[in-house]
């Protein structure tokens, strides 16, 4: 039977399961670059890399039209409430992905200017590890992130809690005021 | 080694610096003047300006005649037509350092003596916009001084296997 | 001691988090003569600060005009600069850019490490070129340990800082294009990155902050089989500019966009400071690699192009030429690169050979010793530079004797060069603002350190 045949084409699926596929294969990330990782991250939307396969070639410089906020570099002190101002300007739902050791940890600049991970002042989803991560591993934190959304709630806002490497009884965490911004003069 | 400029201040003490054809040494009142003369001799380049902290370096040597103060500014100077590079070292206090701005001189040191500023506390008198550059605004010391913390986090491994 | 700092007018602005008081542009009604004339660059044309009234529009009101902010989360601002404009309708009256976005505490951090790890440090200053932040922070190292490197790391590293210097002008030409909205221009400068960038991943493990350069020498000799590689991108690169040429110069669009567009004086840029491509767009032929050589750019040939009009378009042609001048000096490393050691055979300086750790207890505790201590560097101070994409990058650093730096300041060209944009931007409209932040080229990274 040829496909012009059939009448009607329809899908069944769980709504909950189409929600999660829909919102897979289109995620647009934020430009948000900082440094070297801006670099790289630039050179995985271009030729070689190709980020559109995943739906995602569409860097949105609002805030307000993006999904997915791409933290690609040191954030420094002076930065960060302006980058808090950019993820509480994004919609829900939102993920982050912390890109390269010095969004992450403060990579080996383990000083008074940057702030020691960007966990401190947004939730983060998926970390991608390299200074600077090659356009792969940022592909594959990606994918990982995609997997999230794939196998994750769609009605479950982000929990203004507590990160789940944390665990859930950790009280220091209070991401919703952003506790790292302006931490004053270390002695 | 090249000579210092015609009209340069008395007293200037000069030698000879690694990698640059002369080397000076100022107080806070040759200062002016030696960049004046400079800059008619023919510099037309203000290449760089910077501060240093020598807290821990009081002792440090320097050609007889220079009293040591614990904040030097260091200024660097092109000759861009006969490419020759001269380099001033400004003794600049210990307790509230202020040298004059180089401001009407060489315009282009407006950023870099901010950054002085920023970075280590040293005014530059006259200078048309003394605010802070790379910090933000309320922060409060500045961060370069030697009595500065770095500001070191303890890194601590969460999850980490236990040792071996 | 405080009142010549200059505070926030309104200081309860600074409630806002992310506002910066003093450090942004100021309403008219809040800013002397002097500093007006500052910000509309007339001072740089009279000596002293003596103004020409003619210049500052000093008699306007503050309704009349609009401050705008634009950054620090701009996609048109290559990073995070945040530019604060004075607006007549369209037109940019006043300018002020407000960094310190990406401040990463690095001369700070370079005092806590060694001179060998130091270059890990530096290289993630521009990371555009970072092969010429080592290279200069190397050579400055050098000087005050007075070793001469061996023929050939002098010209692997000229040819690696060649080739870094094609890599950061094609990316240049990239986001210039995707500015301008000529998006395939972005996709070209990216592929054609690549080629290069596989060529670093091969000789340094890393396509980015690469360590390669280090003092003494360069950390490993070139791989096998080099030479191929070095030749594959010569012709591709050199022929894939003249495509860029045929898709950019003559476009009507691109030419309105650039041709006579915030042009700057020879004596201006002098003024300011301003030193590589934006000089050199102005007439004056000032390259460190001619006027004052290092490595071994005295033995090699190639031309230092020069504008006329000191316009965005100078600047453009200015870096796809000197696209094919690196191709042409890369070209010259591969006929004429020599044979013998990669670094410096002292052990204080470099590391001994991998092989020879195994079976000498004097090399082990050399390595032992450079890797936990590090390498005693004489009592001094010495200011280096080197001609990098964007200008002179210059380091000064202070040693006390110790294996740690008492104090390293990078002068970094993008700082100084991004004085020169309230003037370059000063009468043009909103639009060409975004053609200057692209044809000055400031690198946040180097900015802010």
């Amino acid at each position: 039977m040829a496909l012009e045949d059939l009448q009607h084409n329809f899908l069944t699926g769980r709504i909950e399961d189409l929600v999660k596929w829909a919102r897979r294969a289109s995620v647009w990330p934020a430009t948000f670059g900082l440094a070297c990782c801006a670099i790289e991250m630039m050179a995985a939307g271009a030729a070689d890399y190709d980020l559109s396969r995943y739906g995602m070639e569409v860097f949105r410089n609002s805030p307000r039209q993006a999904d997915l906020m791409i933290v690609a570099g040191r954030v420094s002190q002076k930065m960060a409430p302006v980058l808090r101002q950019v993820y509480d300007q994004m919609m829900e739902p939102k993920w982050v992905i912390s890109m390269g050791v010095c969004a992450s940890t403060g990579g080996m600049f383990n000083n008074y200017a940057i702030v020691q991970g960007v966990d401190q002042i947004v939730p983060v989803d998926v970390y991608a590890p390299g200074c600077p991560p090659s356009p792969e591993t940022l592909m594959h934190a990606i994918l990982t992130l995609h997997e999230q959304i794939r196998t994750g709630e769609i009605m479950k806002r982000r929990e203004s809690g507590t990160p789940t490497h944390l665990g859930h009884d950790n009280g220091n965490w209070t991401p919703e005021v952003p506790v790292s911004v302006r931490l004053g003069t270390p002695k | 080694m090249i000579a210092l400029p015609a009209r340069s201040p008395e007293g200037v003490i000069t030698s000879e610096g690694l990698a640059c054809d002369l080397l000076c040494f100022a107080t806070i009142e040759q200062y002016p003047k030696l960049v004046r003369a400079f800059k008619n001799a023919g510099f037309q380049m203000a290449i760089d300006v910077c501060g240093v902290d020598y807290l821990e370096q009081m002792d440090r040597p320097l050609p007889e005649g220079v009293v040591a103060t614990r904040f030097e500014v260091v200024v660097n100077l092109l000759n861009m037509v006969k490419k020759e590079r001269v380099r001033i070292r400004v003794q600049a206090g210990t307790d509230n350092p202020e040298v004059a701005s180089l401001f009407d001189l060489y315009p282009g040191v407006e950023a870099m003596e901010r950054e002085a500023y920023d970075m280590f506390g040293i005014l530059f008198s006259k200078h048309p916009d003394m605010t802070r550059i790379l910090m933000p605004e309320d922060w409060e010391g500045h961060p370069l001084r030697k009595d500065y913390g770095v500001g070191r986090v303890p890194v601590q491994f969460k999850e980490a296997p236990g040792p071996r | 001691m405080t009142d010549r700092i200059r505070t926030a007018p309104r200081p309860d602005l600074l409630v806002v988090e992310t506002s910066e008081g003093a450090q942004g542009l100021q309403s008219r009604s809040e800013t002397s003569k002097d500093e007006l004339g500052r910000e509309v660059g007339s001072v740089l044309r009279v000596s002293g600060l003596t103004l020409d009234p003619n210049d500052v529009d000093f008699d306007r009101q503050d309704d009349e005009t609009m401050i705008i902010n634009m950054g620090p989360a701009h996609p048109s601002t290559h990073g995070v600069l945040r530019l604060m404009l004075e607006l007549d309708g369209e037109f940019v009256l006043r300018t002020k850019p407000v960094i310190g976005y990406l401040h990463t505490g690095m001369e700070k951090t370079g005092e806590q490490l060694t001179y060998t790890q130091g270059a890990t440090n530096v290289t993630r200053m521009d990371y555009v070129s970072p092969i010429a932040n080592e290279l200069n922070y190397s050579m400055a190292v050098e000087k005050l340990l007075g070793i001469e490197v061996p023929e050939r790391a002098i010209w692997i590293r000229m040819m690696m800082a060649e080739l870094n210097r094609i890599v950061s002008h094609l990316v240049w030409m990239a986001t210039n294009g995707m500015d301008l909205g000529a998006t395939s221009m972005m996709i070209y400068g990216f592929r054609e990155r690549e080629l290069v960038l596989a060529f670093f991943e091969k000789t340094a493990g890393l396509r980015l902050n690469l360590n390669y350069v280090r003092p003494g020498g360069v950390a490993a000799d070139l791989p096998d089989g080099w030479q191929d590689d070095v030749a594959v991108i010569c012709e591709t690169i050199d022929a894939r500019t003249y495509e860029y040429d045929q898709l950019l110069t003559g476009q009507p669009i691109f030419r309105e966009r650039m041709v006579g567009v915030a042009p700057i004086t020879a004596e201006e840029a002098i003024a300011l400071s301003v030193t590589g491509p934006v000089l050199r767009s102005t007439g004056v032929a000032w390259d460190l690699r001619r006027a004052m050589p290092y490595l071994a750019y005295d033995q090699v040939e190639f031309d230092v192009i020069v504008g006329t009009y000191g316009d965005n378009f100078d600047r453009y042609a200015i870096r796809l030429n000197e696209i094919r001048e690196s191709v042409k000096i890369v070209r010259q490393c591969l006929d004429m690169m020599p044979k013998g050691d990669y670094r410096v055979q002292d052990p204080k300086v470099t590391p001994p050979p991998r092989a020879r750790i195994g079976e000498s207890m004097e090399a082990l505790i050399h390595h032992f010793k450079l890797f936990t201590e590090g390498m005693q560097v004489p009592v001094g101070e010495v200011y280096s530079a080197v001609e990098s994409p964007r200008g002179e990058l210059g380091c000064y650093l202070v040693s006390d004797g110790s294996s740690k730096p008492y104090r390293l300041h990078v002068r970094g060209p993008s700082f100084v060069n991004l004085q020169a944009i309230p003037l370059l931007m000063r009468g043009g409209s909103l639009s060409d603002a975004i053609t200057v932040i692209s044809t000055v080229d400031p690198i946040m990274g180097e900015v802010d350190r």
